[in-house]
C-alpha cells in the first residue's frame, strides 16, 4: 500500500536527505498516515458508495476554490486523468471560477456570538453546469462549497439534500472525509512549502 | 436526530455531547474490519466513531494521523501548543465542540485556563502573549481560505523561540483541525 511516492513531500517539494524530510521523519505514523487516508480516499478497497469519478471531481473543484497552487494542478490533472473526467474538466473550471471566495464565514447559533456572524456567497452550481455534472455531483459540489467557506453554517438539512440526491449515508462520510481531508492536506502542503521556501 | 439536543450557542471549556444528523454504525453490526477502523475497541461506545467508521479505512489512517500530531511528545512542541493550535483553528473555524475539546487540553497542559478561556471568550485576536499570540496567528493563517500562511508567520514564530521541528508541530496541529472541524461541524451539532 506504501509503494506510491509520499504525496504531501511531492507537492510541497520536500527532498530526501533534506532538513524538512528529517524533521517530517520524527513523526512517521503521521506522514504514513496521512498518506493512508490519501490512498484510502482515492485508491479505496471499495468505491461502491463513492465513484473514483466523483472523487477526482470532488478534489478538483475543492482544492481549486483554494487557489492556484501544486496541489490543485495535481488534483486537476487527476481528474483528467479519470475515466470520464475530462468530460468533466470545463464544468468543474466554471464553477470553481463563480465558487471562489474568502472564508471562513458563517453564522453561530442564536446569542452571544450572533455578533460574529458573517455573511458570504451562498453559492449554488449553476444551470449551464448541471447537465454535465447531473444531480449528484452538483449537490457534492454545494455542500464541499459550505464546507470549504463556511463550515459553521452547516445544517441537518444539508445531509437531507445529499440524501435526497442519492447520496447513502456511507457515500456522505466518506465525501466528508475527502473534503475534511483535503482542507488539511493543502494546508500542510502550503506551511512546508512556505518552510522549504523560507530555508532555502 | 434526538429530541434532546440542546445546543450551546458560546465556546466553553466544559463538557458538550455531540449528536449525529445521520445514522451511525449500530454497536451490533461492527465487524473487525470496523474495529479496526475504530483503532481503540472503547471508540463503538462513541456515536461520533461509529459514524466515521462507515468508512473504516478512512477512519484508521485519520486517528493515526491525529494521534502523533498531537501525543508523540518525544520532541518538538509542547503539548499545550499543539492544543492551542486545534483550539484556536476551532475558534476561527467556529466548531465549539472542538473548541471545547481542546480548550479544555490546552488550559490542562499549560495551567493558563484564564488566557484559554479569552481565546474563547475574545477570539483568535486576544492578547495572549508572544509566543501564544504568533502560534494562534500561524493557526488562522492557515485556516483562512485562501491560505494566508507565509514567511511572516514563520518569522514570528521564530522571535517567539520556535524551531523548525516546532513549526512543523503548529503547521500540522493546525492543519489537522481544518479536517476535524469539517467533520464535526458538518456531520452533526454539540449538545451541552
Amino acid at each position: 500500500m506504501m509503494s506510491t511516492q509520499d504525496i504531501i513531500d511531492t507537492l510541497a517539494g520536500i527532498e530526501p536527505g533534506s532538513a524538512l524530510d528529517a524533521v517530517r521523519a520524527r513523526r512517521l505514523q503521521a506522514r504514513e498516515n496521512a498518506q493512508k487516508s490519501y490512498l484510502s480516499l482515492f485508491e479505496p478497497i471499495d468505491a461502491g458508495d463513492v465513484s473514483l469519478l466523483e472523487r477526482a471531481a470532488v478534489a478538483a473543484f475543492v482544492t481549486g476554490l483554494h487557489g492556484e497552487s501544486p496541489v490543485a494542478t495535481f488534483y486537476r490533472e487527476k481528474l483528467a486523468a479519470s475515466a470520464g473526467g475530462a468530460a468533466l474538466l470545463g464544468a468543474i473550471d466554471a464553477e470553481i471560477a463563480r465558487g471562489k471566495t474568502s472564508g471562513p464565514y458563517g453564522s453561530y447559533p442564536a446569542g452571544p456570538l450572533s455578533v460574529e456572524n458573517t455573511a458570504g456567497l451562498i453559492y449554488r452550481v449553476s444551470a449551464a453546469s448541471k447537465p454535465a455534472l447531473g444531480a449528484r455531483l452538483a449537490a457534492a459540489l454545494e455542500h464541499a462549497h459550505l464546507l470549504v467557506f463556511r463550515p459553521r453554517d452547516a445544517a441537518a438539512a444539508d445531509m437531507k439534500a445529499l440524501l435526497d440526491a442519492g447520496w447513502s449515508a456511507t457515500g456522505i462520510v466518506t465525501f466528508s472525509q475527502l473534503v475534511a481531508f483535503l482542507s488539511f492536506q493543502v494546508r500542510v502542503v502550503s506551511g512546508l512549502r512556505t518552510l522549504a521556501a523560507v530555508n532555502a | 436526530m434526538s429530541a434532546t439536543v440542546n445546543p450551546p450557542v458560546a465556546f466553553t471549556q466544559d463538557e458538550l455531547g455531540w449528536v449525529s444528523w445521520i445514522d451511525p454504525l449500530p454497536e451490533a453490526e461492527l465487524t473487525e474490519r470496523h474495529y479496526a477502523g475504530l483503532v481503540d475497541r472503547s471508540r463503538a461506545k462513541s456515536e461520533y466513531f461509529r459514524l466515521l467508521v462507515r468508512d473504516p479505512e478512512v477512519l484508521e489512517a485519520r486517528t493515526k494521523t491525529d494521534k502523533d500530531i498531537f501525543y508523540n511528545v518525544v520532541d518538538g512542541l509542547p503539548r499545550a501548543e499543539r492544543e492551542l493550535a486545534a483550539a484556536a483553528t476551532s475558534r476561527y473555524n467556529g466548531c465549539i465542540y472542538c473548541a471545547s475539546v481542546h480548550a479544555r487540553f490546552a488550559s490542562t497542559y499549560s495551567k493558563r485556563r484564564d488566557d484559554v478561556q479569552r481565546l474563547l471568550d475574545e477570539g483568535v485576536k486576544a492578547d495572549l502573549g508572544e509566543r501564544w499570540n504568533a502560534v494562534v496567528k500561524a493557526s488562522v493563517a492557515l485556516a483562512s481560505t485562501p491560505i494566508a500562511f507565509g514567511p511572516a508567520n514563520i518569522a514570528e514564530l521564530r522571535r517567539a523561540g520556535l524551531d523548525d521541528a516546532e513549526i512543523v508541530d503548529v503547521i500540522n496541529g493546525a492543519s489537522f483541525f481544518n479536517w476535524a472541524n469539517r467533520l464535526m461541524l458538518s456531520l452533526g451539532e454539540p449538545s451541552k
